[in-house]
């Protein structure tokens, strides 16, 4: 007859703990086979309408279509405008938007 | 073995009654522990799984986007451009958009307005997003009216609304006729908003960018590949949400260790020096320090991270929603599909329960290698 | 059973404050014996006990436990030796407060990993022993000092150590529980124990218990032990 201690209750919790996470695990792939519907319904949208951006932030031009603004978008009030929406704190220019301008800087190099 | 696994048992036993002695501080520890774990999680579970839907519905975008820009701002894309790509080689198809942003003043929200050619809408009927018919309480039938930026007031009836499902790529969005878009806007026949390409040959893309610019000095062709980028890098550990938390985070366990490196207190000292005098050598003291890290770590990571899946996966990171919201007043409510990364849990699992494990055991290592002589000494 | 020889300790050698609590001790202590070291405080008893328990290392000589020296043993074996031989009383318990009398008295077999209902069974025998098999689940803190002596007697015992170290164990118990004491030592010594006590208490030192009092003052013993009484 085991001894009621401590130690195996709570190795006992976190054993069934360990085993929630496992279930976890399960779960996720259960949800994502009943939620696959869903996606490939998005995914026809999107090819159907031609979207290019996911619907998160909707309070500015460059955070409601990050992929479509400009270095610009976020001043187009000022060139020293600051940022005025908590969301474009969230994200960082898309990485390429700077990759266009160098490219421009490279143009620029030889003075007119 | 069994004298080992004997042994460890008697250890955890010692651990958790001694734990139990500050019941409140030990139990309040492992609630501010669990949370940070919780806060982490959230966000690591709830960014992988968004950037993994990004990838999956992105790839459904236009391959390419040609925007004009004039004087740092988009511009309207004048007749003939449209005729002039058709001349370049490996463009299958092309076609000129129609969209734009429109502040609705009744709710102070921001929606898309965008044409929808194929679905051949009735003049005078919109489509509209799940997510703005909820913020605008509107149902199939009704009426909507509209100030249009010219001044006129338009009306129109709802046709119809977008699958709740889909909200995470439709929630502010207003589907209507060309007729209507370019009534509504004043836009005049040929000018479209920008124009999205379809390419032959998937490695032809890159080739047909650089010739658009090329032909088109004033455009700026985004490529899908730069659309997926975008969104892969989305929420990265530099952003604002991300670092905002990781620091707090950070300065939480900062704090913990603080107290745990310093606060070994006299009574704590003392007790030490009784196991040792009464038979413990310095490795059961340090394995029974380490039981109290260990346990008190891994419950916190059990916890905390079961906490956040359920938070992200089946009460769709409602928490997490205020912030990503900020001032919108539209949130598209959606479910995200699971997608766990094992490196990023085990990442999240080393952090979070070693700096504590090591932390605890540092300051014992100390003292549990002092003379335990000290108790004779009372 | 016991042999020191020639041992020196001194604390915080070299600097100012350097302090020779014990020079020069040579002592012999025969198995299942009753002995008292005695002195004013600050004589070295409670060193001589440390070094004798393997609590403490001296600064030099020698001591051999059962034929063995064991002066020179790294820690976890001397550790060993402790758990094996001795058993200690100490002048303020020392109990872990928080944890019952009985956790407390099974704490010393804890890294021993033996079969925990035949030591938990143990630990209630000696506490019934000695008369405490109410108090068993009390916590220590709740216990009165005679209680808690008690207590660490039944700790000190529960590996069943040969030899019994107990320092100033009446200094802080009054005439009757003192009584109580010497006469549970009695009953140990009856079981072939080697008891090794310090004490300045006339009461315990004088009394017919202890079959040998070693007499020491400033760091050294005074005289030649002799035996106190007129047994062995």
């Amino acid at each position: 007859m085991p001894v009621s201690r401590p130690s195996h209750l709570a190795l006992g919790l976190l054993c069934c703990c360990s085993a929630l996470f496992a279930v976890s695990l399960v779960d996720a792939a259960r949800l994502r086979q009943q939620r696959a519907g869903s996606g490939q319904e998005m995914l026809a949208l999107v090819r159907q309408l031609q979207l290019t951006d996911l619907c998160l932030f909707t309070e500015a031009r460059y955070t409601r279509h990050p992929s479509q603004a400009d270095l610009h978008s976020a001043f187009q009030d000022h060139p020293l405008a600051l940022e005025h929406f908590p969301s474009g704190s969230l994200l960082l220019p898309p990485a390429t938007l700077s990759g266009h301008h160098e490219r421009l800087d490279r143009e620029t190099e030889v003075p007119d | 073995m069994n004298v080992w696994i004997e042994k460890q048992k008697y250890l955890i036993d010692f651990t958790l009654a001694s734990l139990a002695r500050r019941k409140a501080k030990n139990l309040g520890l492992l609630l501010v522990y669990s949370l940070i774990v919780f806060l982490l999680a959230s966000v690591m579970l709830f960014t992988h799984a968004l950037r993994q839907a990004a990838n999956e519905l992105l790839a459904g975008a236009p391959e390419i986007v040609l925007q004009r820009m004039v004087a740092g701002r988009h511009d309207l894309i004048p007749p003939g451009y449209l005729e002039r790509i058709a001349r370049l080689r490996g463009v299958l198809e092309k076609q000129g958009r129609l969209w734009g942003y429109y502040y609705d003043p009744v709710v102070k929200a921001n929606y898309t307005f965008m044409v929808a050619d194929d679905r051949l809408l009735a003049p005078g009927t919109l489509v509209v997003g799940a997510g703005l018919a909820r913020t605008r309480g509107v149902a199939p039938g009704n009426l909507i009216s509209f100030r249009a930026y010219s001044g006129k007031l338009f009306t129109f009836s709802i046709a119809d609304i977008l699958p709740a499902k889909s909200e995470l790529v439709s929630a502010d969005l207003v589907l209507l006729g060309e007729a209507d878009f370019r009534a509504f806007f004043d836009i005049p026949p040929g000018h479209y908003t920008d124009i999205t390409l379809r390419v032959a040959n998937p490695l032809e893309v890159r080739n047909i960018a650089s010739k658009l610019a090329q032909q088109f000095p004033d455009s700026r062709p985004i490529l899908r590949e730069e659309i997926l980028r975008t969104y892969d890098s989305i929420f990265s550990w530099r952003e604002g949400i991300v670092l905002a938390l990781a620091t707090l985070a950070l300065l939480a366990f900062a704090i913990l260790a603080w107290e745990k490196a310093s606060g070994l207190s006299a009574d704590e000292r003392r007790e030490i020096g009784i196991l040792k005098a009464i038979g413990w050598d310095t490795g059961d003291v340090l394995r029974m320090k380490f039981w109290e890290g260990a346990m008190l770590s891994l419950s916190a990571f059990l916890l905390g991270y079961l906490a956040a899946y359920l938070h992200v996966f089946h009460f769709s990171a409602s928490l997490l929603a205020p912030v990503l919201k900020g001032w919108a007043v539209l949130y598209p409510r959606f479910e995200l599909s699971p997608v766990i990364d094992g490196l990023q849990v085990t990442t999240l699992f080393f952090f979070t329960v070693f700096p504590y494990a090591a932390a605890t055991l540092v300051p014992i290592w100390r003292a549990a290698i002092s003379d335990p002589d000290a108790v004779m000494r009372g | 059973m016991i042999e020191l020889r020639q041992i020196h300790k001194t604390f915080n050698a070299g600097r100012e404050n350097e302090f020779h609590a014990l020079t020069g001790i040579d002592l012999q202590l025969p198995a299942e014996c009753v002995t008292a070291l005695r002195g004013p405080s600050g004589s070295g008893k409670t060193t001589l006990l440390s070094i004798i328990g393997c609590l403490a290392r001296p600064t030099s000589g020698r001591v051999r436990l059962l034929e063995r020296d064991i002066s020179g043993l790294p820690e976890r074996f001397l550790t060993e030796v402790r758990r094996r031989t001795f058993g200690f009383v100490f002048q303020q318990f020392n109990l872990i407060s928080g944890l019952s009398a009985s956790e407390n008295v099974m704490l010393p077999a804890y890294p021993l990993g033996g079969d925990r209902q035949a030591l938990q069974a143990r630990a209630e025998q000696l506490l019934a022993g000695l008369r405490l098999a109410h108090r068993r689940t009390t916590r220590v803190e709740l216990l009165s000092g005679g209680e808690q002596q008690r207590v660490a007697i039944a700790r000190a015992l529960i590996n069943e150590p040969p030899v019994i170290i107990a320092d100033e164990p009446t200094a802080n118990l009054d005439t009757a529980l003192a009584m109580e004491f010497m006469a549970i030592i009695e009953e140990l010594a009856g079981t072939g124990r080697t008891v090794l006590l310090s004490s300045h208490d006339p009461l315990l030192v004088e009394s017919s218990l202890v079959k040998r009092v070693v007499d020491m003052r400033d760091g050294r013993i005074v005289h030649p032990a002799v035996p106190a009484g007129a047994g062995r």
